[in-house]
């Protein structure tokens, strides 16, 4: 009675290894080539639309002509609306679950229906911002509501960074900072916001991101299909890239004049994007060295 | 007869020299412990023997370890079957996320073992020889996580012991358990060295006097010394080893 | 002084940590307000009645009754339940074919009679006309006004909210569409999920993952309005030429635009579920002389099973609820699907196609945020399933 070993059942395991790592391998470098598939797709052919003109004119002659300037103004419009929302609301969010709220079920239902928020399609949030923003306390279509809107998707992602970046800072620092006759908003305030800020700044980042390429949410509380001047004021209704491109693309007029405008659509949005990735990250290296050369 | 040889064994992660030029040769059927001090490299050493620290990516190797005389590290080895043939026990229990059985079962399973009634005989004569079968036999289908600490330490040996490997490692087995379950192990361990050779890593130079029959004392990455087990704690030959066993440092 | 500002920001930071939990609450009422107006909405149009002869003696008729006969897909009252003749449909715009502008005079002041002696004259006749022109008339039954049922919504297998005179809200093919085409998203990304979760986690060297993570958190970062532009663009044409197809616009386009979507939220859930795999738990299965791959489907897949599985629930929540990319590539033909190649319409991609043309507070308007309570509670549901199979991770560690 031993164990006896097979040799061919060792090749073999050894081969099926071999045939399942290299299938891995495959399947992953496929999915890397539809990124750079769909990346380089619009920007080839979105890159040559590019000019001065281009992004600096309202469109002109039915959406056929022109630039994209008042969709791109619009975006930013809603982007800095809704981080004037999201970003205030979020950290104290963020502080009060990690500094305040009594551990345990509290936090823990705070955190679920934070995760909940996060999980809520967008188009249900463009449901409720159109019934709460829009028509209950009567904002009308206006920067103000789609910022909201977009705020709140927002919300989420600044609450968890800021109670992540929060979370890994040493009591120590907490003690250290009380024990010197600081109040706690004090030690909050001058010790663990400035230790925690690259984090969160990364995250505030990372939301602006998502809420620049966001359609649903604001095709029933801001955007415009058309408007050859920028807004006015808070109250008005804006173009904005994603909804810009969504009509040129889905219900144009003139298809073959539309597809160029379409591409450069798609291509500033997309490098709106990835500046906010990159920008995201260089806020975080920036701020690590600083750290550490301290 | 030599179990295990290691000539001129140098090894390195990454810029770091971990082991120095370390010579030794383990003979069959023999309980052998290597003791020293944190970070001396007696744990690197021990997984040397089963090819453990194959997966840290960065770590060089030169010189050669032969185990029934044939070098492990050749190209021709096949990895697999080197572990089968050397078990190895880790400081903390591990067992798998399987019930009690299929943890025991689980190296006949991957070593190509299909035999139902061979698995299940194997499965009872390894927990019988870790002294666990009068405590699981009713509850086999239970899961590992339900049992002791020092039980699922026993059951890691069992499990270690059921493809009969020839060579048994322990990295500081007893380290995670309560004194209790630490002598039960130390008690398998002299038992298990009938049917293996055991090579144990240990913190506690107690155990290392109780269970082994030779001793080799590491320090700085080198071995310093190595005999009988009595003659290292009674009479040393280096006087770093004093210093070690009568707690001068360590 | 000091005190009284660490109470101030106490108070402050309190009421914002409750801010989501406060926003959930007004979705949820928001939502409901609105989706429950809708069934206290009659099942004809708001100020009209449905007229019939008063020898007829159906008194009750169901939206999808109504809008089969006004289609002419019921013809004889037998088939309602009345007596064995044909019916006649009768709009307030056919007025025109019976009589002259004359007889109707100049502001249609004698409409309401002629409308009556119409009905009176024909046995079979069913008509559709405003309530003020026939009150008051004799020999005329009316269909019972009956409320928008809960039954006919939730079980309905039409949704045709446009329709006059009685506008049908059956969910059922939208509801369809959306399982339907979340299904195939997920079974084309559960293979790609996986293999690639596995290969960063356990198989690939620090050098690809390097690559590989960047390139699927970029995957995610995209917009989704962008995807569906590609898919509109790339996918869509494909596979009309594929297979052959009338039109490329199916619910596989957008299976293959959800299966990218929803592909970054699988592999990277599942990574660090299974990067919490101790690694002496791999070590002692490498030691009994396991290969790598049997390691890991026979002991890390296990171990991390409910993170892997929290990671699909999670890819499924997103391809359920996404909009604008489904919107554009699935051609949004509401009905049930019955193959991945056809048209269909999901839930969200309704409510953003048709919440513009629906006059606010009507019963469409009301349908739309129906559709949005419930895709609020797929969502909820799937949450609570991460956090109950998470949850339950944690106890058995």
């Amino acid at each position: 009675m031993a164990v006896e070993i097979d040799a061919k059942y060792m090749n073999r395991k050894r081969g099926m290894q071999k045939a399942v790592f290299v299938c891995f391998r495959l399947l992953s470098y496929f999915i890397a080539l539809v990124l750079f598939y769909i990346l380089g797709f619009i920007i080839v052919k979105g890159i040559s639309v590019i000019n001065w003109d281009f992004l600096t004119q309202a469109p002109a002659d039915g959406m056929t002509k022109g630039g994209i300037w008042p969709a791109i103004v619009g975006t930013f419009c809603l982007m800095i609306g809704s981080a004037v929302f999201s970003f205030p609301v979020g950290v104290m969010s963020g502080i009060y679950m990690n500094e305040y709220a009594p551990k345990g079920r509290l936090v823990n239902f705070i955190r679920t229906m934070t995760n909940n928020l996060a999980g809520i399609p967008s188009i249900v949030f463009g449901l409720f911002g159109m019934a709460f923003f829009v028509n209950y306390l009567d904002f009308g279509d206006s920067i103000l509501a789609g910022s909201l809107t977009l705020g709140l998707l927002a919300l989420p992602i600044v609450i968890r960074t800021t109670e992540e970046a929060f979370k890994d800072i040493p009591n120590s620092y907490r003690e250290g900072s009380l024990a010197l006759g600081a109040t706690k908003i004090q030690t909050i305030w001058r010790v663990l916001l400035p230790m925690a800020m690259p984090r969160v700044i990364t995250g505030l980042i990372l939301s602006l991101g998502r809420v620049s390429g966001e359609t649903a949410p604001i095709l029933f509380t801001c955007a415009a299909y058309f408007l050859p001047k920028l807004p006015g004021s808070i109250f008005d209704q804006c173009m904005a890239l994603p909804y810009h491109l969504y009509v040129i693309a889905t219900s144009g007029t003139d298809i073959e004049a539309q597809t160029p405008i379409a591409y450069g659509t798609a291509f500033v949005l997309i490098v709106i994007v990835l500046m906010m990735n990159l920008l995201a990250n260089g806020v975080r290296k920036y701020f690590e060295n600083k750290l550490k050369s301290k | 007869m030599n179990k295990i040889e290691a000539k001129n064994v140098d090894f390195y992660y990454g810029d770091f020299h971990a082991l120095k030029g370390i010579n030794i040769t383990i003979p069959n059927n023999e309980v052998v412990a290597f003791i020293g001090p944190s970070g001396c490299g007696k744990s690197t050493f021990l997984r040397l023997f089963n090819r453990m620290n194959d997966l840290i990516p960065g770590t060089r190797l030169t010189g050669e370890i032969l185990i029934d005389g044939r070098d492990i590290y050749a190209p021709s080895v096949n990895v697999d079957i080197l572990r089968k043939n050397v078990g190895m026990v880790f400081q903390r229990p591990n067992p798998f996320p399987k019930s009690i059985f299929e943890n025991v079962a689980y190296g006949l399973r991957v070593n190509g073992i299909k035999d139902k009634d061979f698995i299940a005989e194997r499965v009872e004569t390894a927990l019988k020889g870790a002294a666990l079968w009068n405590e699981v036999k009713d509850k086999l289908k239970a899961s590992a996580y339900d049992l002791s600490g020092g039980q699922q330490q026993r059951l890691c040996i069992a499990r270690a012991m059921a493809v009969e490997p020839s060579v048994l490692l322990m990295d500081e087995p007893a380290s995670a358990l309560d004194p209790i379950s630490t002598a039960k192990i130390e008690e398998l361990i002299c038992e298990l060295s009938e049917q293996t050779t055991v090579v144990i890593v240990t913190h506690s130079m107690q155990q290392a006097a109780r269970v082994s029959n030779k001793t080799a004392f590491f320090y700085m990455g080198e071995m310093v010394e190595y005999g009988e087990t009595k003659k290292i704690f009674t009479s040393p030959d280096k006087e770093a080893t004093q210093n070690y066993i009568t707690g001068r440092f360590g | 002084m000091k005190k009284l500002i660490d109470r101030i920001a106490r108070y402050i930071l309190t009421v914002s940590g409750f801010t989501t939990s406060a926003v959930i609450l007004l979705i949820i009422g928001f939502l409901f307000k609105e989706a429950v107006g809708l069934f206290d909405n009659p099942i004809v149009d708001d100020g009209y009645v449905l007229a019939l002869n008063e020898r007829n003696e159906v008194e009750e008729l169901t939206a999808q009754q109504i809008k089969n006969i006004f289609d002419e897909e019921i013809t004889n009252w037998q088939e309602v339940g009345g007596d064995d003749m044909p019916i006649t449909v009768f709009r307030l715009e056919d007025l025109d074919k019976y009589y002259t502008e004359e007889e109707l005079g100049s502001e249609y002041e004698y409409a309401g009679d002629k409308i009556a002696e119409q009905i009176c004259g024909n046995p079979g006749i069913i008509a559709f006309v405003p309530e003020v022109l026939i009150e008051g008339q004799d020999g005329i039954n009316f269909i019972e006004d009956k409320d928008i049922s809960v039954k006919e919504v939730l079980l309905g297998d039409e949704w045709f909210p446009t329709a006059t005179p009685s506008p049908i809200f059956g969910i059922l093919p939208l509801i369809g569409g959306t399982l339907w085409v979340s299904f195939f998203a997920i079974l084309i990304a559960l293979p790609f999920g996986l293999a690639i979760s596995i290969y960063l986690a356990e198989v690939a060297d620090e050098r690809t993952r390097k690559f590989l993570k960047p390139v699927i958190e970029l995957l995610n970062g995209i917009p989704s309005v962008v995807y569906g532009f590609f898919g509109l663009a790339v996918i869509v044409p494909f596979l009309q030429q594929t297979f052959n197809l009338p039109v490329g616009e199916s619910g596989l386009a957008g299976s293959l635009v959800l299966a990218i979507m929803a592909l970054p939220t699988i592999i990277t859930v599942g990574e660090d579920a299974m990067r919490s795999c101790p690694r002496n738990m791999r070590e002692a299965s490498l030691a009994l002389g396991a290969t790598r791959w049997q390691t890991i489907y026979k002991v890390v897949i296990p171990f991390s099973i409910s993170g892997i599985t929290s990671g699909i629930v999670l890819g499924i929540g997103r391809a359920i609820g996404e909009t604008m990319a489904v919107l554009m590539v699935t051609g949004n033909a509401a009905v049930i699907p019955t193959s991945i190649l056809e048209p269909l319409r999901t839930i969200p991609a309704t409510i953003a196609a048709e919440l513009g043309e629906a006059p606010a507070g009507g019963a469409h308007y009301q349908s739309l945020f129906l559709l949005g309570v419930i895709l609020f509670f797929i969502t909820l549901l799937i949450n609570s399933c991460v956090e109950i199979v998470s949850s339950r991770n944690k106890l058995k560690k």
